[in-house]
This record gives structure tokens, C-alpha cells and sequence, in this order.
């Protein structure tokens, strides 16, 4: 069974359609590359699974067989559901802890948060600035705190859009191998990417959106060879 | 996990803010409280002149008004242009009160009643008499009228400049309401001629003392409790919804109930402010539900700075301090005075009256504490 399933997502704003009848599924334990040219749905995809866009039609399926579209943001995220944004989204006032300790959610207890930041703070490598404010952060830091954020509650579907946008080529491998150390068997993993290395360095399977449809899904290979993929990326 | 070492060498660094205590770590708004204190004592110990004693007990509730406001704005980033409606709650409920229990003692019927040829207070005044009550009636009024409208906006999502608009036309119309004579409430002339405050001569220099230092008082609990509240969890939620509500509720965390909850809670104090307001200056009328009281509720603020609580008490104090001192002096001048003030501090100051501090001297508590 898929661990979140997209079924004839449309998606309109005025006249003009960001998805249309998109349909995708993700299998547990899947890191699953979701790539395409610049206005092809790809964040708007991702907003409708978080609950801030809803579709004029189509539904979004969790494991359980929830359906996301009839969901607020809030029971979205509470399902176990996690979000990077692609605009480094952290909060500026407060510190990096108690930014993780706002990620940890509502499902860990007040006992359990210290242990669980601890653990993200090391993974993140942001524990020797644990009180800096996030306001304050590198571009590259609030990538890596909005991540922790994002992990901090152990979500069960992770989506990351663009995680290593802006980042250097050493934060970016380390990025990689972070993502890969989140392979679980109960966990899915969608990421919108642009750096194709990377992708190639995580990805299981990737999807090319191009005006709101899929034009291929498969292996990158086998995109990096698909004639369509070649011109809508080269016809640019 | 490789975490395990520093789980056991955080847990004293990590702990939580201890609401408790927080007020301490403010050193502006223990400053304030010294103030505070320290002004108490003078009103005991030197007994001013009463015109004073009733100025600084004045600007005591406006300066709770403002905190009130604060507390939306500066932690939630909602700017109401209406709150002067919750402070006219609690000052109306006030007045209600002491007229009843004037009416109670002296036999003698407000100037309302007679004026409308009636020959006792209409039915709803009854236990108004009674001051825990009243007291009770104000808050909770406020509360509701908060509830009811901050239900209906925060839940469709109306926020920012359409919510600040909404409030300002909500604020106008109780106005218009209260400008009619038949709602039992004074109408355009609304109610005066308080005589007596818990039995006591109204005026009396006991009872204006009181009545300040009453103010004073509670300005101060009402400083160490919204500092209790804002250093905690709740405040970084505030915070955090202040900035990026979207983020906040993706993160699992239904914001509509928190923005009520502080929503109605700012209410309260306002209204708190409007009853402490009103014995003092001995009068209230529709024009406190006038949108421009509203609207310079806020200037104050601007001027103080915004989202430090204490900045509101500085905002509040110095503008209306300057307020008594220039409508005595020159009451033509003070639209333009306060415009002029305004555009000073927006075009120099972005963070109010507080960057002054900053500017000079640069101590740390100033920077380091930036705004929270
Ligand atoms: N709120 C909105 N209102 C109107 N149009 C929108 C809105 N959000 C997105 N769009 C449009 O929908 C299309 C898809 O946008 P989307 O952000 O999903 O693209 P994307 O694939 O994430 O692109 P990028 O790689 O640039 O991030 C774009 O043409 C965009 O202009
Ligand atoms: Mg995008």
C-alpha cells in the first residue's frame, strides 16, 4: 500500500491550472525526486498536502486512507505529516531551540522535548548555537534549522521543498546524507529539487511535473534519456 | 544517537523560562515597577496636590489600555483599531455601578433617569449595586463581545488591515448605538455625577488616592502577568504565530484558539483599564468609543515601541502626560503637536521612544533583549 497517494489533483488560480488531474503515489520507505522547470506545480503540489491550497478537485490519501483535501494545516501536521518550505520558513524572534521545541509539536510531551532537540540539535550540528536567534541565522543555518523543525516530531511523510536552494556544495552533500540517514521503512520522503547531483544522490524514483502533469516517472536515468524530459528542459 | 551526552549536560540551560520569574529578566520593566513603586510611596508619604494625584492615576489606566493593546499587536500582530470599545465596556459597567449605588444610598435618581421621565433604573441595572459583580459583569462582557467577534474573524481568516478595519467599524458603531438616548445608558450625554465610591464622598483626598494607587496597583499586576505569559510557551507561540501563522499551523498547532484566547484576554484588560478610567475622571460618554481614541491607542504605542510591554507603559505615559500638560496650555495645538510627534519617532525611531536608549548609550540589556 502507498504511503500517500495523489489522485487527479486540479488545482486553479483564475483561469489558469498550476496541477492538472495530477496523480502520484509514494510507497513507504521511498525518497521519491519530484523536478521540473520553474512554474510547474511543484510547490503548488506540496501546498495542497500541507492543507494551505485546497484543489477544485482530486484528493490526497494518507496510509490510513484519510483524505488531506477535507483537512485543516493543523490535523494535516498532526496526522504525522511535515513540511519544508522553500522560502526558509523559521520562526525570527525566537532562539534555534526553542524553534525545535515549536517542531516538536503537539504529539511529544513536555518530558520528552529536551531529549528529542538534544538529538536534533547534534544531527543538525546547530547545538553550539542553540540560543542564537533564528532572525539572526546564515541562509545555510536556517536551511538546516527548518529541517530540524521538520524532524523534530519524527513525521511519517516528510516533503522538502528545495532543501539545498542556496546551500554550498559541502552543505549540500552533507544535506544528502542526512535525507538518506531518514530512510525508514515507515516513513515516505517527497523532495523538490532543482540540483540534479543531488537528486541523483537521493532520489529512489523521481516524477517530472511540466505544467501541473507528469511528463515521466521512473529513475533520473531513465528521465535524463526520455525525449519529452530532454525538451521541456532544453526548450527552455 | 550521538545526542545522548548532551541530553544529560542541557537540561539546566534548557529549562523553560519559569513564569514565575520572568518579569525579572525584563530590566525595562523592572524599572517600570520600581517606578511604579516608588511613585506609591510618593502618593502616600508626600500627599501631592489631588489635580496630580488624579493625573497619575489616569495615565496608570492608560497605560494598562496600552499594555492591552500590546499584547495583541506586539506578541500577535493584530492591530485592533477598536479597542477603545472594551475599555468603554468596562468604564459604562463602572458607571453603572456607581450610579446604582448612589441611587442606593442617596435615594436620589441619576440624571438620566429623570431626564427621561423615568422613575427607576431600567431592569438590567439590577445587582449593579453590588461592586464584585459589576466588576465580574465588565470582564466578562468584554470577553464575550471579543469572543463573539473574534471567532467570527479569526476563523475565516480575516487578519491584518482587514481585521484592523473591521475593528475600527465595530468600535463605530457602538458609538453610533451609544449616541441614543432610550438604551438606558445615558445616551449622547452619557453618565456623570458620580457621588459616592463604596460609600465613600467621591472627590475626597482618601478616595482619589485610592483610587490611583488602585490604578498603579494594577497596572503593576497586570505588567508582571502579561510578562509571566509572553516568557513562556504561550508567548513563543505568539510570537511565532505573529510571524509566520502559516508555519505555525503546519507545524501541528491550531492558531485560532490561541489568537481567541490572548484576544479576549487583552479585552479584559482593557476593560479593566475602563473601569479603573472612569472614577477618576468622573464622566464617560460614546465619544470614548470615538474611533480616534482607538486609533491613538495605538499611536501611543508606536511612539513607546511595540512588543515590549514596558514601551507601551512609556508610550502611553509620556503622550498623555503631554496631553494634560499641552490642553491646558495649548489645546489648539495638540493634533498637530501629536502628528508631528508621530512622524518624528516613525522617521527616526522605528522602535519607538525605546531606541533612544540604544542610541546613546548602547547598553546591552537593550540589544540584546531585542523584542520579545
Ligand atoms: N497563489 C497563487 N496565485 C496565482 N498563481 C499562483 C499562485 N501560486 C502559484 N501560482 C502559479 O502557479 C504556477 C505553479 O507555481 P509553483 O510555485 O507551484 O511552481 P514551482 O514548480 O514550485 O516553481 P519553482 O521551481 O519556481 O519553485 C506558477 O505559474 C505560479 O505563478
Ligand atoms: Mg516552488
Amino acid at each position: 500500500m502507498s504511503a500517500l497517494v495523489v489522485e487527479n489533483l486540479t488545482v486553479t488560480f483564475g483561469r489558469f491550472r498550476a496541477l492538472d488531474a495530477l496523480s502520484l503515489a509514494v510507497d513507504p520507505g521511498e525518497i521519491r525526486a519530484v523536478i521540473g522547470p520553474n512554474g510547474a506545480g511543484k510547490t503548488t503540489l506540496l501546498d495542497v498536502i500541507s492543507g494551505i491550497t485546497k484543489p477544485v478537485s482530486g484528493r490526497v490519501l494518507i496510509g490510513d486512507g484519510i483524505d488531506l483535501t477535507t483537512r485543516s494545516e493543523a490535523e494535516i501536521a498532526k496526522a504525522g505529516i511535515r513540511r519544508k518550505f522553500q522560502k526558509p520558513s523559521v520562526f525570527p524572534a525566537l532562539t534555534i531551540r526553542e524553534n525545535l521545541e515549536i517542531g516538536c509539536g503537539t504529539g511529544l510531551s513536555a518530558t520528552e522535548r529536551p531529549a528529542r532537540i538534544a538529538e536534533i540539535l547534534a544531527e543538525t550540528g546547530l547545538a553550539p548555537r542553540e540560543h542564537a536567534q533564528a532572525g539572526a541565522l546564515a541562509h545555510g543555518e536556517k536551511q538546516w534549522l527548518e529541517i530540524g523543525m521538520v524532524l523534530a516530531s519524527n513525521p511519517r511523510i516528510i516533503l522538502l521543498d528545495e532543501p539545498v536552494a542556496g546551500l554550498s556544495d559541502s552543505e549540500t552533500e552533507r544535506t544528502a546524507a542526512l535525507i538518506r540517514s531518514l530512510r525508514r521503512l515507515d516513513r515516505a520522503i517527497l523532495v523538490i529539487e532543482h540540483d540534479m547531483a543531488f537528486v541523483e544522490a537521493i532520489a529512489d524514483r523521481v516524477t517530472v511535473l511540466h505544467e501541473g502533469r507528469t511528463l515521466f516517472e521512473g529513475s533520473l536515468h531513465g528521465a535524463r534519456a526520455d525525449s519529452r524530459v530532454i525538451e521541456v528542459f532544453l526548450g527552455r | 544517537m550521538t545526542g545522548r551526552a548532551e541530553i544529560l549536560s542541557t537540561p539546566s540551560e534548557a529549562a523553560p523560562a519559569r513564569p514565575a520569574a520572568a518579569w525579572r529578566r525584563d530590566p525595562l520593566l523592572v524599572g517600570i515597577l520600581v517606578v511604579i513603586a516608588a511613585v506609591c510611596l510618593g502618593l502616600v508619604g508626600l500627599q501631592p496636590a489631588p489635580y496630580l494625584v488624579n493625573a497619575i492615576g489616569q495615565l496608570a489606566a492608560f497605560a494598562i489600555l496600552a499594555v492591552s493593546l500590546d499584547l495583541v499587536w506586539g506578541y500577535l500582530g493584530i492591530l485592533s483599531l477598536g479597542h477603545g470599545l472594551f475599555f468603554a465596556i468596562g468604564g459604562y459597567v463602572c458607571a453603572m455601578h456607581l450610579l446604582a449605588h448612589a441611587f442606593a444610598v442617596t435615594g436620589v435618581a441619576p440624571d438620566f433617569v429623570q431626564f427621561m421621565g423615568w422613575t427607576a433604573l431600567p431592569a438590567y441595572w439590577a445587582g449593579l449595586t453590588h461592586a464584585p459583580y459589576a466588576l465580574a459583569l465588565a470582564l466578562g462582557l468584554a470577553a464575550a463581545v471579543a469572543f463573539v467577534f473574534g471567532l467570527a474573524s479569526f476563523r475565516s481568516r480575516v487578519n491584518g488591515v482587514y481585521f484592523s478595519i473591521i475593528s475600527q467599524a465595530l468600535v463605530y458603531v457602538a458609538m453610533l448605538l451609544m449616541f441614543r438616548n432610550d438604551t438606558g445608558l445615558g445616551g449622547n450625554n452619557g453618565m456623570t455625577g458620580f457621588p459616592l465610591l463604596f460609600g465613600y464622598p467621591m472627590g475626597s483626598a482618601a478616595v482619589t488616592t485610592g483610587l490611583a494607587l488602585a490604578a498603579l496597583g494594577t497596572l503593576a499586576a497586570v505588567l508582571v502577568g502579561t510578562r509571566a505569559l509572553v516568557a513562556g510557551p504561550i508567548g513563543r507561540r505568539m510570537l511565532a504565530c505573529r510571524d509566520d501563522e502559516t508555519r505555525l499551523r503546519t507545524l501541528g498547532y491550531g492558531t485560532t484558539r490561541l489568537k481567541l484566547a490572548i484576544w479576549c484576554l487583552s479585552a479584559m484588560i482593557a476593560a479593566l483599564a475602563g473601569v479603573l478610567y472612569v472614577p477618576q475622571v468622573g464622566i464617560i460618554n460614546p465619544r470614548v468609543l470615538s474611533p480616534d481614541l482607538s486609533i491613538e491607542i495605538a499611536v501611543w504605542m508606536a511612539i513607546g515601541g511595540i512588543g515590549r510591554l514596558g514601551g507601551a507603559v512609556i508610550g502611553a505615559v509620556a503622550i498623555n502626560a503631554l496631553k494634560f500638560w499641552l490642553s491646558a496650555a495649548l489645546p489648539e495645538a495638540w493634533p498637530f503637536i501629536l502628528s508631528g510627534l508621530v512622524l518624528v519617532v516613525v522617521l527616526a525611531l522605528p522602535n519607538g521612544l525605546l531606541d533612544l536608549a540604544t542610541l546613546r548609550t548602547r547598553p546591552t540589556w537593550l540589544r540584546g533583549g531585542a523584542p520579545r
